[in-house]
C-alpha cells in the first residue's frame, strides 16, 4: 500500500484548485479581452485601454490612492512594531492581539463605524470624499502592514544592536544600519499587501461616497453594461501591473534565498 | 487509502444518485426575482392585517412555498420552486448570458423590452387571458390603468402584454425633510444642482435614472411650458423629450452629471434610506417604493419626510414577470405552473402580503373583489373626522366608474406623504413617461457617458490646465509658464475628489 502513494500526491488538491480557479479564469478573461462583441480576434480593448483619458487617468488616482494609503499605513506600522519588539513590554502578545483583532471584524461593518465617527468629526463626511476614502484604506489595511514588519523585525537578533552599539554606532545608526536594512523584506511584503488591494478595494471608497472611480470600480460598471471585453482588458492590464510590481519587490528580496516568494504571502 | 477511496466513492454515488432520483412526475420551476420582493412570511400575530372580521390577512410561509401547496390542491400536481435572488436587472441580464437558465424572472420595464427585442421571451398562453376561469387573478384583478400601457406599449409590433405580466409599479421623485427643504425647491428637478443643498442631496448609482433626472433638468423649459404641458400630444411629446437619444442631449447629460457629481453627497443604491433618517441627507432621488420605506423608517425615528414627482416629469416603471424561452423548452406543463405562479401572486390577498412585506405597489386593483382598495383604505385612511382630505384613485380601480368612486379619507398631507408615493394621483400620473430601452449606438453612448462623468480623466484635465495658461493676459505668460505646471502637478497630486 505504502509504495503507491507518494509525497507529490499531497499537491493534487492544490494543483485542482489553482487549475479550475486561477488558470481557467484567466483564460477566460484573456479569450474576452482580445475579442470583440462578435467573437472576432481584437487588439482594439487594448488600444483603448491606453488612449482613453478615461482608463489612464483612473489608473494614476488609484495608484495616488494607493501610495497615499501604503504611505500612511508604513509610517504609522513601522514604529509601531519597532516599538512592540524592541520594548521590554511583558505582554507583548496581548498588544500584537489588540492591533489585529480588528482584522477580524468584518470590513463593511468597521467601515459602518467609520463613518458615523467621520460624520461626527467632518460635519458633513461627503465634503472631503478623497481624504475619507484614505483614512478608510488605511483603517481597514493597517494590520496587513503591522504583522508581516513585526514579524521580520522580532526575527531580527537582538544582539545585533547591542554589538553595534558596543562598537560606537549612534542609535541613529542601528536604526538605519542594522535595523532598517534587516526588516526590508517585512517592509516589501507589507507593501505589496497594501498597495495592490489599496487599488482595487472600491467598496471602501463607495461606502464612504467617493463617486470617483478606481479600477475596481471601472471594471465593475464594463461588467454593468455587459460590456465583458474592455472589463476584461482592464483586468489583464492590471493583473500584468500588479505581477510587474510583485517582481520587482522580489528583487529586493531574491538574495535572500529562503526568503524567496515570502513578500507574496 | 482503499478504505479513503471507498468513502469518497460511496459519496460520489450517493450524490450523483441524488441528483437523478428527482420526480420524474415533479414540475421544476426555476424563478429568480430581486432581493427581498416577495413576503416570506413569519409575521407576528399583531401584524396581521384585519380588513374586517371575514378578511384578515397575514403572511406564514414564504409565498413561494405555499404555491407549491396551492398548485397541488388545484391540479394535482408536484411543483417544486427553485427561488433565486438576483440585485440588478444587469446582473441578471449577465447571469442568463453566461448560461443559467431560469423559467420565469422579474426585471424591469427596460429589461423586459430588451428581451423582447432578442426573442428571448415566452408569449403568455391563450388561458393566462381567460377572464372567465376564476383561478386567472391576474387578468381578473390587473388594473385597468396598467393593463392599458402593458396593451399600448409595443416592442417590435407586439405589445408588452403579451410577454409580461405586471408585477409591481411606481413612479420616481424626490424624497425630501420639509423642516430643511422647501416643497417648492423639491418639486424641481434642478434641486439636485442647488447649491444650497450643496453634499446634501443624493443622486441614484445607476446609468439610466440618472440620466433621466438630468435630462428632465436639461429640458425643464420646454418640460414646464403651458403650450407643451396643455397640448393634446402631451404624453407622447413628454416621452419622446425624455427618451431623447441624440448626441447633443448626451453630451449635456454628461455635463449636468459632472455638476451633480459636484452637488451630490453621494451615488447611492441603498444607503440614502438611512442617511436620510439620519439627518445626514436632506434630497434623496428615490424609487416610489424605496420612498415609501425611507419615510416610514425615519418617521419611526421621529423625522417626517415628504415624496413628491417633480413638476417636470417622473419616470413611470414597471418590473413584471415574463417567461424565458431557454427554461420553459415548450413544456406545457412549466409553462402551466409558471403562468399560475403569476396568478397565484395576483391573488388580491397575495398581492397585499407583498405590498405589505416590501412596500411597493402591485399592479393588482382587484377587479370585482375589494381586497385590494380595502387595504389601501386601512393603511391610509384616517380616523378622525378632522383634518382630513378626500384623495381619489378611481382611475387605478376602475376603467368604467365615475370619478370619485374610490376615495380615500386620508390625513392632510398624504399627497406627499406614502399614499401619494404608492397611488399617485391622476395628475401626477400624468406628467410621468415610461422610459425605453436604450440600444445598440446611442446605448453604448450612454454608457461612455456615464464612465466619462464617474472616472477622473486624465487628457481632459491637463487640457485645462493648458487653457488655463494659455487665456492668461501675455503679459504674465512668461512668468506662469515658469511656475504653473510645477503648480498644476501639484494640484495634480493632491487632488481631492
Amino acid at each position: 500500500m505504502r509504495t503507491y502513494f507518494q509525497r507529490r500526491y499531497l499537491g493534487i488538491p492544490y494543483v485542482l484548485f489553482m487549475a479550475f480557479f486561477v488558470i481557467a479564469p484567466v483564460i477566460v478573461i484573456l479569450y474576452y479581452a482580445f475579442t470583440n462583441g462578435e467573437g472576432q480576434f481584437t487588439i482594439m480593448n487594448l488600444v483603448g485601454f491606453f488612449t482613453s483619458g478615461n482608463t489612464i487617468g483612473t489608473l494614476l488616482y488609484s495608484m495616488w490612492i494607493a501610495f497615499i494609503v501604503t504611505a500612511l499605513c508604513l509610517l504609522i506600522a513601522y514604529p509601531a512594531a519597532c516599538v512592540l519588539t524592541l520594548s521590554h513590554i511583558k505582554r507583548k502578545n496581548a498588544i500584537l492581539l489588540l492591533l489585529i483583532t480588528p482584522m477580524w471584524i468584518n470590513f463593511t461593518l468597521r467601515i459602518t463605524a467609520l463613518k458615523e465617527v467621520l460624520t461626527l468629526i467632518e460635519g458633513n463626511m461627503a465634503l472631503y470624499p478623497f481624504i475619507n476614502t484614505v483614512i478608510g484604506m488605511t483603517y481597514d489595511f493597517l494590520p496587513f502592514m503591522i504583522l508581516p514588519l513585526y514579524n521580520t523585525i522580532s526575527k531580527i537578533d537582538a544582539d545585533l544592536p547591542e554589538v553595534a552599539k558596543d562598537l560606537g554606532a549612534t542609535d541613529r545608526q542601528v536604526l538605519s544600519k542594522i535595523i532598517l536594512p534587516l526588516s526590508m523584506p517585512g517592509i516589501i511584503s507589507g507593501v505589496t499587501m497594501v498597495f495592490l488591494p489599496a487599488m482595487t478595494n472600491y467598496v471602501i471608497l463607495d461606502m464612504l461616497y467617493n463617486s470617483t472611480y478606481i479600477m475596481g470600480s471601472l471594471i465593475g460598471s464594463y461588467f454593468a453594461a455587459y460590456d465583458w471585453h474592455n472589463g476584461s482588458m482592464i483586468s489583464i492590464v492590471l493583473l500584468i501591473i500588479i505581477f510587474v510590481i510583485t517582481l520587482i519587490t522580489d528583487r529586493f528580496s531574491a538574495d535572500d534565498e529562503d526568503r524567496k516568494g515570502r513578500n507574496l504571502l | 487509502m482503499r478504505r479513503i477511496l471507498l468513502c469518497i466513492s460511496c459519496l460520489v454515488f450517493f450524490l450523483l444518485c441524488g441528483c437523478a432520483s428527482a420526480d420524474n412526475d415533479e414540475v421544476v420551476l426555476r424563478v429568480c426575482n430581486w432581493e427581498e420582493y416577495i413576503d416570506l412570511g413569519d409575521w407576528d400575530e399583531d401584524e396581521a392585517i384585519e380588513l374586517d372580521d371575514d378578511n384578515v390577512i397575514i403572511g406564514t410561509d414564504p409565498m413561494y412555498e405555499e404555491f407549491c401547496d396551492w398548485y397541488y390542491e388545484q391540479n394535482g400536481v408536484r411543483v417544486r420552486v427553485e427561488y433565486s435572488c438576483f440585485g440588478t436587472n444587469e446582473d441578471i441580464y449577465n447571469q442568463l448570458t453566461i448560461g443559467d437558465t431560469f423559467d420565469l424572472i422579474c426585471p424591469s420595464d427596460y429589461m423586459i423590452m430588451k428581451l423582447m427585442k432578442e426573442g428571448a421571451l415566452e408569449p403568455y398562453s391563450d388561458e393566462f387571458f381567460d377572464s372567465e376561469n376564476e383561478l386567472n387573478y391576474y387578468i381578473k384583478g390587473v388594473s385597468p390603468y396598467i393593463r392599458r400601457i402593458f396593451d399600448e406599449n409595443q416592442i417590435n409590433g407586439e405589445s408588452w402584454s403579451k410577454y409580461s405580466a405586471g408585477y409591481m409599479w411606481g413612479t420616481t421623485g424626490i424624497v425630501y425633510n420639509p423642516q430643511e427643504v422647501s416643497a417648492e425647491d423639491a418639486s424641481h428637478w434642478n434641486i439636485l444642482l442647488d447649491e444650497d443643498y450643496r453634499r446634501k442631496v443624493t443622486i441614484k448609482d445607476n446609468v439610466r435614472d440618472s440620466y433621466f433626472a438630468a435630462m428632465a433638468i436639461l429640458k425643464e423649459d420646454i418640460l414646464l411650458e403651458d403650450d407643451f404641458v396643455l397640448s393634446d400630444e402631451y404624453e407622447t411629446r413628454l416621452a419622446e423629450e425624455m427618451n431623447d437619444t441624440s448626441d447633443e442631449a448626451i453630451d449635456s447629460v454628461c455635463a449636468i452629471l459632472k455638476d451633480i457629481k459636484g452637488n451630490a453627497y453621494s451615488f447611492e443604491t441603498d444607503s440614502a434610506k438611512a442617511d436620510m433618517a439620519a439627518g445626514k441627507v436632506d434630497v434623496s432621488y428615490q424609487w416610489s417604493g424605496d420612498a415609501v420605506y425611507t419615510m416610514e423608517v425615519a418617521g419611526e425615528e421621529g423625522v417626517e419626510l415628504s415624496y413628491i414627482v417633480p413638476e417636470e416629469c417622473g419616470n413611470l416603471w414597471f418590473d413584471g414577470w415574463v417567461m424565458l424561452k431557454k427554461g420553459i423548452e415548450e413544456d406545457a406543463r412549466k409553462k402551466a405552473a409558471a403562468e399560475a405562479f403569476v396568478n397565484y401572486l395576483s391573488r388580491p390577498d397575495n398581492a397585499v402580503r407583498n405590498m405589505y412585506y416590501i412596500g411597493y405597489t402591485s399592479v393588482i386593483s382587484g377587479g370585482e373583489d375589494s381586497t385590494m382598495f380595502d387595504y389601501a383604505d386601512w393603511y391610509y385612511g384616517s380616523e378622525d373626522e378632522e383634518d382630513t382630505v378626500d384623495y381619489d384613485i378611481t382611475y387605478f380601480f376602475s376603467d368604467t366608474a365615475e370619478p370619485g368612486t374610490y376615495v380615500i379619507t386620508s390625513y392632510e398631507g398624504c399627497e406627499t406623504g406614502g399614499l401619494g408615493a404608492q397611488y399617485p394621483t391622476l395628475d401626477t400620473i400624468r406628467r410621468c413617461a415610461v422610459m425605453q430601452d436604450f440600444s445598440g449606438d446611442s446605448y453604448e453612448k450612454i454608457n461612455r457617458m456615464w464612465i466619462d462623468v464617474r472616472c477622473f480623466n486624465i487628457l481632459e484635465y491637463l487640457k485645462n490646465i493648458l487653457v488655463t495658461i494659455h487665456s492668461q493676459p501675455h503679459a504674465q505668460s512668461s512668468r506662469l509658464r515658469a511656475s504653473v505646471p510645477p503648480l498644476a502637478g501639484l494640484r495634480l497630486l493632491m487632488w481631492v475628489g
